[in-house]
């Protein structure tokens, strides 16, 4: 038997409402529906926001339990680099495991759940699967006020399951409603009403209706039917072809975080998860290229399952971001200003990253065997002045622990996208200190003492080099 | 157990060009005018030269590395020339060099010249670069600027000792205009202008809480000095400069990287502090010491400084600094000269200027006389490099 063991999501603070995008820009057809999109951070992407899923999802697990991590994303910043990996090393995952990246469609999230489901029936141990986007709409397209940002995670094994998988029944189709070329940075698409009527409306049943007939299952026997609801009354119009009630649907995430593309079915699910009840029988499906439907039920575990932020946690904490040009900004779709400053030269050294990738990527120092002293950066000489031991550390992992903010400033000096740059001082509970740039957070907000936690972000981008350069920020704790 | 250098080595000629924005002039024409001040004002040939240390910080703004960009410049004789670097201690640390190497006999006489040529840059404040802490650093740090991380340390100040924003930015207030009006006596300073208390306030945010006003100049300068053993000094000049103490202390990563710094002091100035003063025979620092130029990158290093020196105790600087203590016409004048705040901050040449005007003063020669200080016994300069939570201090102590 396979399944689910955990799960977590992830929603960027920022919100954008869709009146702020038409009133700013305007875009060809009607006004768009009330509501709003979650908006990464200048300072986030897709891994980024595939790890703080995976840090919920994992945060009662140990690494060494897992065998595999799947990234499904559409928008993955590298196109040779393998994503997962990079996402797996921010997450201190140890190296003996697979990972694969799912990308080119909405579908790569339920494809690579399928994948994991796989994976663990043939032996593999716990395979956690993060489905992320951020994709980056050109200002003024159709896209633009639809497509939000965030992430979902599940722990995907064979043993301590919250849900079983019950079926599944995919679709495939080379269904053009969206396309873009390897070199291009926007995507096109064709005619909505094509994309709606010959490609929702149609591939959507058929999967469903494939999975029902496939196992001899009645709709009305699920508690939850979840699948993206991006065209509200075609949407409804569907749950009552299928025969179901309202009743059966879940939350709806288009209005409050936007189109997530191939994390959207997943966030569903996880947000179905969060309310479901052991007996419980779940339909999600997803949309793209397609469909993939599949069939799960809840278990008594789930009554157990330690609390995660999920989508509903996630959904409580946020701030509008009411500047269409900050979001422009935060998406380098408006050239800024860094000033000379900001130009500096910086090569990223890549021997000196895979060699402190733990340091860098995972947020990993040591700690004293002998006085028990956290440290961050590794040492080999213990900073405690009492101690002093050499080559007595074994690893520590910071990224899961939260800290207080010892000091702060906010800089109006050094270059950023979103100033003033604010970075300050973490004292970690158990131990260890260290200076880091704060994110998601104003300075007006900010106060010596208060609780803070760590954040995987992405620190620059070298366009010249064609690198992306990450690494942990902290920020206050997001309730 | 070491003597240490107590009246070993003295000073018998100082030079120091003017301090500011010098867009005509390059580090060698800066070189060469603090060279030849010193050796008019030691009386001495550039042959009787056996040594020298060069003090530069951002070399790759200006000479280079290494120390042939001095040698060539002052026409140096073949003789041994070392280039020395410790952030914005560099100044004083060519300075030890070459008191060093007149305390240790391997020469009599010696040269310690500093520089820097920071307007090259294209922009305003200290040049970044990701580099300046090394490639590990570079991948994990926070893209720190010099008014920011000190910034934090007024923040850890008001939060540690109940101050609000308000009490706290005018504590600080008072520091830069006491500066300012020093700065507007002297004719070598870069900022000449008088601030009111009021203007530090309101000045716009740099790193909050710091503002305009509580950061130093970012100027081209050069500062040279010229040492010789105590029993030759007087055969020079009647009146030698002579060194109390040299002490020199750097973090050892405890209070980036362990718990229990404060924040609210530079644990380096405390230590070097302390073995200043033990080398120097000094009890009573708050007394013994006339006068100071302490390292003012920023309002709040000063402030903390008098705590971390003990001119004032622990918590209380707030006091002395509204009392007028460290005014011009205060107990103890701190920044006669103006300090790093106005007189300005060429990194390599800090350190020396520093001492140029603790010399100048102990031999009464400051140039004005509403500048020159009654009768100073002991003068202290205070050279710091780096950031709060790792740096560099060092402590001088100078006397006749």
């Amino acid at each position: 038997m396979v399944g689910i063991k955990s799960y977590g999501a992830y929603i960027p603070r920022y919100r954008i409402s869709h009146n702020t995008i038409f009133t700013a820009i305007g875009f060809l057809g009607s006004f768009p529906p009330p509501g709003e999109n979650a908006v990464a951070n200048h300072d986030e992407d897709t891994l980024s926001m595939a790890v703080a899923a995976g840090m919920d999802c994992l945060s009662n697990i140990k690494r060494e339990e897992l065998g595999g991590l799947f990234l499904a994303t559409t928008s993955q910043p590298y196109m040779l680099r393998q994503n997962s990996a990079l996402v797996a090393a921010a997450l201190d995952l140890p190296s003996n495991i697979r990972t694969s990246d799912f990308l080119g469609s909405t579908k790569s999230g339920t494809s690579a759940l399928l994948s994991a489901f796989d994976a663990v029936n043939s032996g593999t141990s716990n395979v956690l699967v993060c489905a992320s986007d951020c994709r980056v709409s050109k200002p003024g397209s159709p896209q633009e006020p639809l497509y939000g940002d965030g992430a979902a995670a599940l722990l995907t094994g064979s043993q301590d399951l919250i849900a079983t998988l019950e079926g599944f029944y995919s679709v495939s189709y080379d269904f053009p409603d969206r396309w873009r070329a390897a070199t291009e940075k926007f995507e096109h698409s064709w005619e909505d009403r094509f994309i709606r009527d010959e490609g929702y409306t149609k591939m959507l049943p058929e999967a469903i209706s494939g999975l029902l007939k496939k196992y001899n299952l009645a709709i009305a026997d699920f508690a939850t039917i979840a699948f993206p609801d991006l065209y509200p009354r075609e949407h409804a119009a569907i749950i009552k072809r299928l025969g179901a009630e309202p009743r059966q649907l879940p939350t709806s995430l288009v209005d409050k975080v936007g189109d997530t593309g191939s994390a959207s079915p997943l966030m569903m699910l996880v947000e179905v998860l969060e309310k479901a009840k052991p007996g419980d029988k779940i339909l999600v499906a997803s949309f793209g290229n397609g469909s993939d439907a599949m069939f799960l039920q809840v278990t008594e575990n789930i009554k157990n399952l330690p609390g995660h932020r999920g989508v509903s946690k996630n959904l409580e904490t946020k701030k509008e971001l009411a500047s269409y040009e900050k979001y422009l900004a935060f998406r380098n779709l408006a050239p800024m200003d860094l000033g000379m400053r900001g130009e500096v030269d910086f090569r990223t050294p890549m021997s000196t990253l895979f060699r402190e990738r733990e340091t860098v990527l995972a947020l990993c120092g040591s700690k004293c065997k002998k006085c028990g002293t956290p440290q961050y950066p590794r040492q080999r000489i213990c900073v405690n002045p009492d101690c002093g031991a050499v080559d007595q550390m074994e690893g520590y992992r910071f990224s899961d622990r939260k800290g207080v903010l010892f000091t702060y400033t906010g800089d109006n000096l050094a270059a950023s996208i979103d100033p003033p740059a604010i970075y300050g001082f973490v004292d970690f509970n158990g131990g260890g200190r260290f200076w880091f740039d704060l994110t998601d957070c104003d300075l007006e907000s900010i106060k010596v003492g208060m609780p803070v936690e760590m954040t995987f972000r992405r620190r620059y981008v070298d366009e010249g080099h064609g690198v992306y350069g990450y690494s942990w920020k902290a920020m206050p704790v997001r309730a | 157990m070491a003597e240490g250098i107590k009246d070993k080595v003295a000073i018998i000629g100082m030079g120091c060009t003017k301090f500011g924005e010098l867009w005509n002039k390059g580090a060698e024409d800066l070189m060469v005018e603090s060279f030849q001040e010193c050796l008019e004002d030691a009386g001495i040939e550039k042959k009787d030269i056996e040594a020298a240390w060069f003090g530069v910080h951002f070399e790759e703004q200006s000479v280079g590395k290494g120390a042939t960009s001095m040698a060539l410049a002052l026409k140096l004789p073949f003789i041994p020339v070392t280039r020395v670097e410790n952030f914005c201690a560099t100044g004083t640390e060519a300075l030890r060099g070459a008191c060093y190497g007149v305390a240790s006999g391997a020469c009599d006489i010696a040269l310690a010249l500093g520089v820097e040529k920071l307007k090259d840059t294209g922009y305003g404040g200290l040049p970044g670069g990701q580099g300046l802490l090394g490639a590990r650093n570079a991948l994990i740090m926070p893209k720190i600027t010099a008014p920011g991380s000190f910034a934090m340390m007024a923040t850890r100040y008001f939060a540690v000792y109940g101050l609000s924003p308000e009490d706290g930015k005018k504590m600080l207030a008072r520091v830069s205009a006491k500066s300012h009006h020093n700065g507007s006596l002297n004719p070598k300073a870069h900022l000449r202008r008088e601030i009111t208390v009021e203007q530090v306030m309101n000045a716009p945010i740099i790193a909050w809480p710091l503002g305009l006003f509580d950061c130093c100049g970012v100027s081209d300068g050069s500062a040279a000095a010229i040492v010789t053993t105590a029993e030759l000094a007087k055969k020079f000049r009647p009146d030698p400069v002579y060194i109390k103490s040299l002490q020199i202390a750097l973090s050892s990563g405890e209070e980036l990287m362990y718990t229990k710094w404060d924040g609210a002091h530079v644990e380096t100035g405390l230590r070097a502090g302390i073995l200043a003063y033990k080398e120097a025979g000094v009890k009573d620092p708050r007394n013994e010491i006339s006068m100071a130029e302490v390292h003012d990158c920023f309002s709040i290093t000063e402030a903390v400084t008098m705590e971390d020196l003990q001119f004032s105790p622990r918590g209380k600087v707030k006091e002395d600094i509204e009392a007028g203590r460290f005014d011009l016409n205060g107990e103890q004048p701190i920044q006669p000269d103006g300090g790093l705040k106005c007189f300005g901050h060429p990194i390599g040449a800090s350190g020396l200027r520093m001492m140029y005007e603790m010399y100048k003063q102990l031999q009464g020669k400051a140039q004005l006389p509403e500048r020159q200080l009654k009768n100073p016994r002991l003068g202290l300069t205070h050279n710091m490099g780096g950031f709060p939570a790792m740096n560099i201090v060092s402590v001088a102590i100078v006397g006749l």
